[in-house]
């Protein structure tokens, strides 16, 4: 990321007006560094490195909450291997992951050419942006309210068309891309804006050879709007999964990991462990296990980020 | 030519419509239902305008409804007070912000136009928690809110957050890394110490950005879930997003109170609705760069 964007010069200039020279100019501006980030490290220290070293720990204890941790080894790792709520709570969330940033992602490109070629208006930005402001709980529940299997306005329409009412919700099959639908109607609009900032950046001149030399729109499309694109929606990608993965409200507020484990999502099931069962260590351990996973698939991202801005040049 | 980019374009059109008619439909329904009689809903599913419209939700769910008239509408009749859910989410979101983006701009003063050794490094450090996911550092803050004997207290809600997260700094940052250098030396040179140049100089040069995360954070903040679900379930310290699952929880599964939990999840997303129309430029301006940045 931007860790050294200011510039080196400017910086030295300033250095010299805030400390005089001397001993002291090595130290620059250290002391009062100290009190503006004190708040701050504080917070950071406390709720975030300790947190994080001690959730470390954790995993390898048994720990209930009642009576201090017991360190137990690789215990609670070995127990993941055999315990196949987890091995499904992995899988349902990666069935969740796949529709949700598939169906999310072609829609997002989808409406962010729509609005780039047709309109530039605010009030559109805005409409499409409105679900993404609105609580995960607020949005389940209206959902929950219009997939209703007798009474929902969703069944009510399909049922005009001819189509039995569906039980999005109590069917094992249906239970996952229904939350993962539900998500995609309130993060699209987000999406999709992150990839109008990405058009945006692509100068006009490109197009213009584009058409001299007569390219279709299609064309276009696939061999210049989608290449250039590809920074901007690797980010994309790298934001929307790792939120992806830890799907919990949606799934807490209307099926609670049913019907039969078909959404108990990896984030549901270490928060069911940790305080249904306060089985605290064992689930650390499958939470060092989500972490792990979230870090190699951005890692894996930010590299295909980085190859291709060198392709680019 | 020309016929085929305009029939283009009227699909297109056509499109854009659709999608806004998707996006805005919900929130339409959740109003028709809201102030619909919840007896009669079912007989009336598909109708567009509220079936029999009544405030009964409305009253039932602020807890002005007798137990009675509560359950005769189809409510549970236990009781629910919406407005004090709403002063305390009104309280954790708003001191979870102002202390969340003060002291953050404090940081990122440092890190922006102050010089001292190890800054980009410890800079790095902050960027790099980023990287955890926040069920990690849930777990054991939770035993640290527990063993302090802050759990059903708005002290164990608000201080995670209170204190910094790295997204602000980092947002912030980029900004104050833009203000003109010889502003600051100029005020320097008048003998301005760094607390006067950071009040008087920096936080007004920036007031538009630390609004937009003023905002941002107030959004996140009031339609958090996870965390006051864990440490605040007690009735005096519960927050709107907690209510509402504990409030659908409590609707009869025969036949569950839609109408009131319809005008429940609207007092609950009103105030961000509102906040939203007021500042829709500013937030959805910001999206470009919190995303690609």
């Amino acid at each position: 990321m931007t860790t050294t964007n200011a510039p080196p010069d400017t910086d030295r200039s300033h250095g010299k007006q805030a400390a005089p020279p001397g001993k002291r100019r090595s130290l620059g501006d250290l002391k009062v560094a100290i009190i503006f980030l004190a708040p701050a490290t504080l917070g950071f220290v406390v709720f975030y490195i300790w947190p994080t070293l001690r959730g470390a720990y954790l995993s390898f204890t048994e720990y209930s909450l009642l009576s201090a941790p017991k360190f137990n080894g690789l215990a609670n790792y070995e127990r993941m291997l055999q315990d196949s709520f987890f091995w499904n709570a992995l899988a349902v969330t990666v069935e969740y992951v796949v529709i949700n940033i598939g169906v999310q992602t072609v829609l997002a490109v989808g409406i962010a050419m729509v609005m780039y070629r047709l309109t530039k208006s605010i009030t559109v930005r805005a409409v499409i942006l409105a679900p993404y402001l609105v609580a995960n709980v607020v949005v389940a529940l209206v959902w929950y309210w219009m997939l209703d299997f007798q009474v929902g306005i969703v069944n009510q329409a399909l049922g005009w068309i001819g189509i039995d009412p569906v039980a999005f919700f109590g069917d094992s099959h249906w239970a996952i891309p229904t939350v993962a639908g539900i998500n995609v109607w309130r993060h699209m609009g987000y999406t999709a804006l992150l990839v109008f900032a990405g058009l945006q950046t692509i100068p006009s001149y490109v197009y213009e050879a584009a058409e001299v030399d007569g390219s279709t729109e299609w064309k276009t499309f696939w061999r210049i709007t989608l290449p250039l694109l590809r920074p901007v929606l690797v980010m994309v990608l790298v934001v929307t999964m790792i939120g992806s993965f830890q799907i919990f409200d949606t799934v807490a507020v209307t099926t609670q990991g049913g019907p039969i484990n078909a959404t108990r999502v990896i984030y549901y099931y270490i928060y069911e462990r940790a305080f249904t069962r306060f089985d605290f260590g064992y689930a650390s351990a499958m939470a060092l296990v989500l972490f792990v996973i979230l870090a190699v698939v951005s890692l894996i991202q930010l590299k295909l980020l980085r190859a291709r801005e060198s392709d680019l040049g | 030519m020309r016929r085929q980019v305009s029939v283009g374009r009227t699909v297109a059109w056509v499109l854009l419509a659709i999608l806004l008619i998707v996006t805005l439909f919900p929130f339409y329904w959740m109003l028709r239902t809201a102030f619909s009689d919840n007896t009669q809903l079912p007989g009336h599913p598909s109708s567009l305008l509220p079936v029999e419209s009544t405030l009964g939700a409305f009253k039932r769910v602020l807890g002005l409804a007798t137990i009675e008239e509560a359950q005769a509408q189809g409510g549970s009749g236990a009781a629910v007070n919406f407005w004090l859910y709403l002063r305390n989410s009104l309280i954790v979101a708003t001191v979870t912000t102002v202390c969340q983006v003060f002291f953050s701009a404090m940081a990122a003063y440092a890190f922006a136009r102050l010089r001292w050794p190890g800054r980009d490094k410890v800079f790095a450090l902050f960027l790099a928690a980023l990287m955890v996911p926040p069920i990690f550092t849930t777990l054991p803050n939770f035993v640290l809110i527990k063993n302090l004997g802050l759990l059903n207290s708005f002290a164990g809600i608000i201080l995670p957050g209170a204190f910094m997260t790295p997204f602000a700094i980092f947002f912030l940052r980029q900004f104050f890394l833009g203000i003109n250098r010889e502003l600051e030396e100029a005020a320097m040179i008048d003998g301005a110490g760094h607390r006067l140049i950071f009040f008087r100089l920096v936080i007004p040069m920036s007031a538009a950005p630390i609004a937009t995360l003023g905002i941002l954070t107030y959004i996140n903040s009031w339609n958090d879930y996870f965390w006051p679900l864990l440490v605040g379930q007690q009735e005096n310290v519960r927050v709107l997003t907690v209510a509402l699952g504990v409030f659908r929880s409590q609707t009869p599964q025969g036949g569950p109170d839609w109408a009131g939990l319809m005008a429940a999840t609207l007092i609950a997303a009103l105030p961000m609705i509102i906040l939203f129309l007021a500042f829709a430029k500013r937030i959805t301006n910001s999206i470009g760069f919190s995303g690609i940045k």
